[in-house]
């Protein structure tokens, strides 16, 4: 097991070079504007150019550019973005903590209310429960985030809303204190979780409507187990194995940067929001260390995922 | 409140405490047997009518005996053994009949009620012992939970006892065992963890579901010899389902045969192989090999295929397959009767005694059913047509 592990993450370190060193060439290749100038003001002299060329080591060959980099990463030191010049390890880090508390609580959120809702809708397959909740699902994942974020905004933010209910847009950044910041995150955290809830009621569903016609459920019955016993400690452990290959890929890319929809919408300064503004301002060096974070995350909850699967099936073996 | 079970009849007490140990005596008794099936019914309902899987079987097994039942798929040997431990249960299924087991309908009980009864007093094998336990837990803790659901003992006790029903079905080293997956054991020995975890409550009945057809044939005969030596052990009584007749010849008493939700045939085990009486149970033993003929005669398949169960004519439901029909088959369903000079010999045929003493007389010597029926004098289809 050790062994598996060590070879995993000598992969991942693999794989993050591979990322980073095509991210660099996109970003050389096909520039969205040159840095240096970006950051030299209006009508720059050619010395004031080479100057800032100079001090952000963009005269240096690409290879060493490159290796300077992933010298420096490997020291978790991202260099300082080329736009604000502000250093980016603690600007990433901060915002890999508004994040973090973004994604954990949706997570929390939506896996609560798939497991009630996908158990039920199992249990009572056909019944008007379920496919009230499995029609209200179609329309949660079809509802683009943005969107009901805005509609959430418009009903329950204590500056905009009709029912003035929760801190609007904007209040995770003026939070103080670990429960003022719980607090401005409501409506985030259900904004987010609200289509990932409906995708783990689906799967909770079909996958507990598949275990339940398993041999050794009938097995359980016959020991005159309790119906909730058979259900919750039989059919439910096997049920859960495709829910926890899917929340693996989607936490990792949520905590990398893929929950910008709902950072933008309720202004959160998070990883999404932090590469979304480094895009657009063309930061290069702030996208690299971002897409860094993105595919490191996503590596390591990717091996987290295969680590659990051999806890929840005694068959998985890693050597 | 005055429970109904306290009118449980008292020579039924005195029987019960009269079960010795040895066990196999006392299945003769008097008395109300073990077991009583009466006339059940179970239809699933279906897009396309009702599928009436079982259609009004009734046997009875007594304490500490063998019953086997015999059939091939879709006979309804196991969904009326299903039946009886409440496995098929649900909203759309219709079950009828009476299901006594030591005098309580089953069929009546409430779903907790049943439950107790179910891994307790009753208790089931299946066919396929992987698929049938847990991958993903130990085999002790699938031993334990079943021991703790119906026993308030604790955990520790419970899996001494684990250990004790491993030693006692044969598995090596059960103390190490015991925390072992499924996945771990062969074949047999996840056959013999089904079997000790269903006996581990000391159960009076074991309803085994083709228990050994996953199972290569030399670790059939183990098992096979392995619930024939616990019956003799623990008076455990049997209902042992299969397709394989080679299964029942060996560990049942007695044998009933199922064709298409009915009992079409009922008899010791002794009278059915050397007196069977119906076309049927001609087909099955004609269709497998025997060594006490020339090894040029042919084995003969049962032509056809069995009928729907949904709609089913209230007509024999074998006629459409049977050679012999012709010129004896009355219309209607043939009631299942005692054979003549023998009453503990229950047929669902109408076919005359003479007839039918000719008829096996020429199957058993190796004949074809052409030539058993020509000398019958029942004209086949070739002839007709």
């Amino acid at each position: 097991m050790a062994r598996y592990i060590i070879r995993r993450l000598l992969w991942t370190v693999v794989t993050l070079v591979v990322i980073t060193a095509v991210a660099y060439f996109l970003f050389r290749v096909l520039p969205s504007g040159d840095p240096v100038r970006a950051r030299a003001g209006k009508a720059p002299t050619q010395e004031r150019l080479d100057a800032i060329r100079e001090s952000l080591g963009l005269d240096n060959p690409w290879y060493q550019q490159l290796g300077d980099f992933l010298w420096n990463a490997a020291h978790f030191d991202f260099g300082r973005s080329y736009i604000s010049d502000a250093e980016l390890r603690p600007l990433l880090l901060d915002a890999l903590g508004a994040t973090t508390w973004l994604v954990v609580g949706a997570v929390i959120v939506w896996l609560s209310a798939a497991a009630v809702v996908g158990t039920i809708s199992a249990l009572r397959r056909g019944s008007l429960p379920d496919r009230v909740a499995m029609g209200g699902a179609l329309v949660a994942i079809s509802a683009p985030v943005y969107w009901l974020g805005l509609v959430a905004l418009y009903l329950f933010a204590s500056d905009i809303g009709q029912f003035k209910v929760f801190p609007g847009a904007g209040s995770y950044a003026s939070a103080d204190g670990v429960l003022d910041r719980a607090w401005a995150m409501v409506l985030p955290w259900f904004v987010l979780a609200a289509a990932f809830s409906a995708v783990y009621a689906r799967l909770l569903r079909s996958s507990l409507l598949e275990s339940m016609q398993e041999d050794y459920i009938r097995t359980a019955r016959a020991k005159g187990l309790s119906e909730r016993r058979v259900i919750f400690r039989h059919a439910s452990r096997s049920a859960i194995t495709p829910l926890v290959t899917a929340l693996g890929v989607d936490v990792g890319l949520l905590i990398g940067g893929n929950a910008i929809l709902t950072e933008s919408v309720f202004n959160i300064p998070g990883l999404g929001r932090l590469s979304y503004d480094a895009i657009q301002r063309g930061d290069v060096a702030t996208i690299q260390a971002t897409v860094l974070f993105l595919a490191f995350f996503v590596c390591i909850s990717a091996l987290v995922v295969d680590l659990l699967y051999a806890l929840i099936d005694p068959r998985v073996k890693y050597e | 409140m005055t429970d109904p079970q306290d009118h449980t009849p008292a020579p039924e007490r005195a029987t019960a405490t009269g079960t010795s140990p040895a066990g196999g005596d006392a299945g003769r008794r008097a008395g109300a047997p073990l077991l009583e099936v009466r006339d059940l019914r179970v239809g699933f309902g279906s897009e396309d009518g009702l599928v009436q899987a079982v259609g009004g079987i009734s046997y009875t097994v007594e304490a500490g005996r063998t019953l086997g039942i015999v059939g091939e798929s879709g006979s309804g040997k196991s969904v009326s053994s299903m039946t009886l431990m409440g496995l098929t249960r649900s909203p759309s299924t219709k079950i009828e009949g009476e299901v006594l087991f030591e005098g309580r309908d089953l069929l009546t009980m409430s779903t907790d009620e049943l439950r107790k009864v179910r891994g307790n007093e009753i208790a089931m094998i299946f066919q396929d012992p992987l698929s049938s336990l847990h991958p993903f837990y130990r085999i002790g803790d699938q031993i334990i939970e079943g021991v703790r659901a119906h026993n308030d003992v604790t955990k520790k006790q419970a899996k001494a006892r684990a250990v004790e029903m491993l030693g006692l079905v044969g598995i090596p080293d059960p103390g190490r065992r015991v925390d072992a997956y499924p996945h771990e054991f062969s074949g047999g020995m996840r056959q013999r963890v089904m079997i000790a975890m269903a006996l581990a409550n000391d159960p009076k009945l074991l309803i085994a579901d083709e228990p050994t057809t996953a199972l290569d044939v030399t670790v059939q005969k183990q098992i096979l010899e392995l619930m024939d030596r616990l019956q003799r052990e623990l008076g455990t009584a049997i209902v042992m389902i299969t397709h394989d007749l080679g299964v029942v010849a060996e560990t049942a008493d007695d044998i009933a045969v199922m064709y298409a939700g009915r009992i079409v045939e009922r008899a010791s085990v002794h009278d059915l192989f050397s007196h069977p009486r119906h076309p049927y149970t001609w087909g099955l033993l004609r269709s497998i090999p025997r060594l006490d003929l020339p090894r040029d005669v042919e084995l003969v398949p049962v032509d056809g295929r069995p009928p729907s169960l949904i709609g089913l004519p209230d007509d024999c439901s074998f006629r459409e397959r049977c050679p012999y029909a012709a010129g004896c088959c009355r219309p209607g369903m043939p009631d299942l009767l005692g054979a003549d000079g023998a009453p503990d010999h229950q047929v669902r045929c109408t076919m005359p005694p003479e007839r039918r003493a000719t008829i096996w007389q020429v199957l058993a010597d190796g004949g074809t059913p052409q030539e058993a029926a020509t000398k019958a004098g029942i004209p086949q289809p070739e002839e007709v047509a």
